[in-house]
């Protein structure tokens, strides 16, 4: 197959066009560069340009620099920044996913004659019985990836490659160390790319929104402490709330921006049984009793719950934890995944955790 | 889009760069290879700075080198200095060494990064270009009267500066230099240097004037079009020489700090050893560019010619500037694409054989967004720029070849590309 191969500059990807040029296929490299604006620094520098280029040509395939800045900064920063602005919890990478690598970088390379565009994600694209395609774990539980990649339901997925979804994290860096790459012993990337850890996200999201100060109080209602930018506040949240004599054991528990307000309590005002999602999309039918393993974080684990109902017309579904279970931030992506025989470690579904959930 | 055979591929972007002449090469080759005076065969390798025979071998094929230089560009060979490129002659022209002169740098807005960024650096100004990319003369008088004329510039006197020091530059009345292209890199358009310098005459007497003829060197024969530039910059692989050579002309009386500070090279103007195979190569491209160039102006202007009308006969395909408005080098074909994106539009031609250009990449490598195209108010996110620029070796079999190649795939990506959410061509 003739194979477009996503490379990031890290470890990861490098490994994934190694395998598949080994495996025969004609693999060209593609870097796309997202941010950075004219000083090219942070993600997508320079640097990891180079380190995509370089490895490209040890391993001897073309490379090119697709400028996808705009899309990403429609797609996924913006909507990053308004999410905050409106006291919800973004994702970036799953937008990034969503509407960047396997949307404009598929479409491109449809235009380029590619059978298929390849990353180096830890996941696995997985056919199952009734010949249809999923999303699976990579077997590396620790690195796995599959619910950034989430929302990579039907068709599309026939032109997805994951080359290292089978191969734990030191697995791919032994094959990096045989073959010398320079990529070999690179750190992992950081969670969202495009805010350096030098800056922080306060002063990213302070150069394109008002942050404002807002007051913490009880569920009584009475003032326990402070915030300077109650936009950076999510639910469930410990430290920075500045209680009164540095109390720390009192959580986050509801975030109202409108008011400048957070409302903090005890570790038990978080739990709920039940967890309303909204823009979810499905890759099976999921009857009202369905069993499911759902994850709430990129690395967090899975919890079981059953379905409670489910409104394709509205793309509305509900779960009832197995046991009370940590609330969920609003805007946060929820991942289903089967729980039974075949369906274990497979994306069955995601959405988005809706504020209507206590 | 396999690992590229170059063998096959059509260069129309010769703006870029382009190969070396044979000239270019025979001139470099006795200092390179073959029988040097020690009879090692280890060529002309002498250091010009010494005294001893190997090194007044290669101070004498210096000296030619710059006598040759100076006859084509129109100079004085002790106006000549030798530099690593266009980049560091245009910085040096800009800041005026190290450290910069007094006074705040002015340039057209259409510069290339290598004027514009020192002059911004400095806190400098940039003035309007026309639609067709040439500096507005209205303009430039009132920006250059506003900032004043007291052009009060430190002068350098071999070894004291005894003028201000940086961080006093932009505390300094006058402007200390204008700075206006030759030619568009991007766009080609021609500026006319005589009537700027008439400009700053007239407004800022005695503040020098900078042209970048980078992109002209090749097309445009200095001796007139520049001639009533104080600081001229050219590089030498853009016109068949080698990469990583050029040099900025500066006419008598005005004087330069260096921008490089070391061993008093190039009358104290530029330390570091001399290139010396470079500059020869340098200097035997520039002498073979200009006796080619009656020729070379005419047969490569005709095929641009046709490549042009023929591009334009295309759906939503023109030609950025008018050129029976605003003369442009020969080599230039600038194009706006309605409807594609542009990045992608390059991509086909490429897969296709024919390397084009946006005529604006980042460091990355990826294309960005022009500067050039913004300040002649091409705005519209819909049409995407293409560069196809000949060289003085470009053949009508490639001007067919990238007409052909063109057509198929500005087909190919209107109807396949979907376009973005976002929208447009960068």
């Amino acid at each position: 197959m003739r194979v477009l191969a996503a490379l990031s500059g890290g470890v990861d990807s490098s490994v994934a066009a190694a395998i598949l040029l080994d495996e025969g296929h004609e693999v060209v490299g593609a870097t796309m560069k997202l941010w950075g604006g004219e000083s090219d620094t942070g993600c997508c520098s320079v640097s990891d340009v180079e380190d995509a280029r370089r490895s490209a040509a040890q391993l001897g395939m073309d490379h090119h620099v697709f400028n996808y800045t705009d899309e990403f900064e429609h797609h996924v920063v913006a909507p990053y920044v308004a999410d905050h602005a409106a006291g919800r919890t973004p994702n970036p990478c799953v937008e990034c996913n969503r509407h960047l690598k396997f949307d404009v970088l598929l479409q491109r390379a449809d235009l380029l004659g590619f059978d298929a565009v390849a990353t180096g994600h830890h996941a696995r694209v997985v056919r199952v019985e009734d010949g249809s395609l999923r999303i699976g774990r990579g077997a590396d539980t620790t690195k796995d990836q599959s619910y950034v990649l989430h929302p990579l339901i039907g068709e599309s997925l026939a032109r997805v490659m994951f080359p290292i979804g089978h191969l734990t994290k030191g697995r791919v860096r032994e094959i990096a160390a045989e073959r010398g790459l320079r990529t070999a012993a690179k750190p992992d990337s950081q969670d969202v790319c495009f805010i350096t850890r030098a800056d922080g996200r306060e002063s990213f999201l302070a150069e394109r929104i008002e942050l404002h100060p807002g007051t913490v109080v009880d569920s009584e209602g009475s003032r326990v402490g402070s915030v300077t930018a109650v936009e950076l506040v999510t639910v469930g949240q410990r430290r920075g709330l500045n209680l009164a004599g540095g109390d720390d054991r009192r959580f986050a528990t509801r975030v109202d921006v409108a008011n400048r307000t957070v409302t903090v309590g005890p570790r038990e005002d978080l739990n709920t049984e039940v967890l309303e999602l909204e823009a979810v999309a499905t890759a099976v039918s999921l009857g009202a009793g369905a069993e499911v393993m759902v994850q709430t974080s990129a690395h967090g684990s899975a919890r079981p719950a059953s379905v409670t109902h489910w409104d394709p017309s509205r793309s509305q579904l509900g779960l009832r934890w197995a046991e009370p279970t940590t609330r969920v931030a609003e805007g946060q992506s929820v991942v289903l995944y089967g729980a039974h025989g075949d369906d274990v470690d497979l994306v069955l579904a995601g959405g988005l955790a809706t504020g209507g959930s206590v | 889009m396999s690992p590229t055979d170059c063998s096959e591929l059509v260069d129309m972007d010769h703006a870029a760069t382009t190969a070396l002449c044979d000239e270019s090469i025979a001139a470099m080759e006795p200092f390179l290879m073959g029988t040097d005076l020690t009879g090692r065969g280890r060529g002309r390798y002498g250091n010009p700075s010494g005294s001893h025979a190997l090194a007044r071998d290669a101070v004498r094929a210096l000296d030619e080198a710059r006598e040759q230089v100076a006859t084509v560009l129109g100079c004085e060979p002790g106006e000549v200095v030798f530099t690593s490129g266009g980049t560091e002659a245009d910085n040096h022209a800009v800041t005026g060494g190290m450290p910069p002169r007094r006074g705040t740098p002015v340039c057209s807005a259409v510069e290339h990064p290598a004027v514009l960024r020192p002059t911004q650096a400095l806190g400098g100004a940039t003035v309007a270009v026309d639609r067709f990319g040439r500096v507005d003369l209205t303009a430039l008088a009132e920006t250059v009267r506003t900032i004043g004329d007291g052009h009060t510039g430190g002068s350098y006197t071999g070894g004291s500066y005894t003028g201000g020091s940086y961080t006093e530059n932009s505390r300094a009345p006058g402007v200390s230099v204008v700075s206006v292209m030759t030619a568009n890199n991007e766009l080609g358009t021609i500026n006319d240097i005589s009537a700027v310098a008439e400009v700053v005459r007239r407004h800022a007497p005695g503040v020098p004037l900078h042209t970048d003829a980078v992109q002209a060197a090749p097309w445009l024969d200095l001796r007139s079009v520049a001639c009533e530039a104080d600081l001229v910059s050219v590089s030498a692989h853009k016109l068949g020489g080698p990469k990583g050579t050029g040099a900025l002309v500066v006419r008598r009386p005005h004087t330069l700090a260096p921008l490089l500070h070391g061993g008093g090279q190039e009358r104290d103007r530029r330390g570091g050893t001399h290139n010396v195979a470079g500059i020869v190569g340098f200097a035997a491209a520039l002498i073979a560019a200009a006796r080619r160039r009656p020729v070379s102006v005419e047969r490569i202007g005709a095929l641009r010619d046709s490549l042009a009308q023929r591009l334009v006969a295309l759906d939503g395909v023109t030609e950025t500037i008018d050129r029976r408005k605003a003369p442009t080098l020969p080599g230039h074909c600038h194009l706006l694409v309605r409807g594609v994106v542009g990045e992608e539009l390059l991509l086909l031609l490429e897969q296709r054989g024919v390397c084009a250009s946006a005529a604006s990449s980042c460091a990355s490598g990826a294309i960005g967004a022009s500067h050039v195209l913004e300040a002649i108010g091409v705005v519209d996110p819909d049409v995407a720029p293409v560069r196809l620029t000949l060289g003085a070796d470009s053949t009508p079999a490639e001007v067919d070849r990238a007409v052909e190649t063109f057509t198929v795939s500005l087909d190919r990506v209107r109807s396949l590309s979907r376009r973005g959410a976002v929208g447009g061509a960068r």
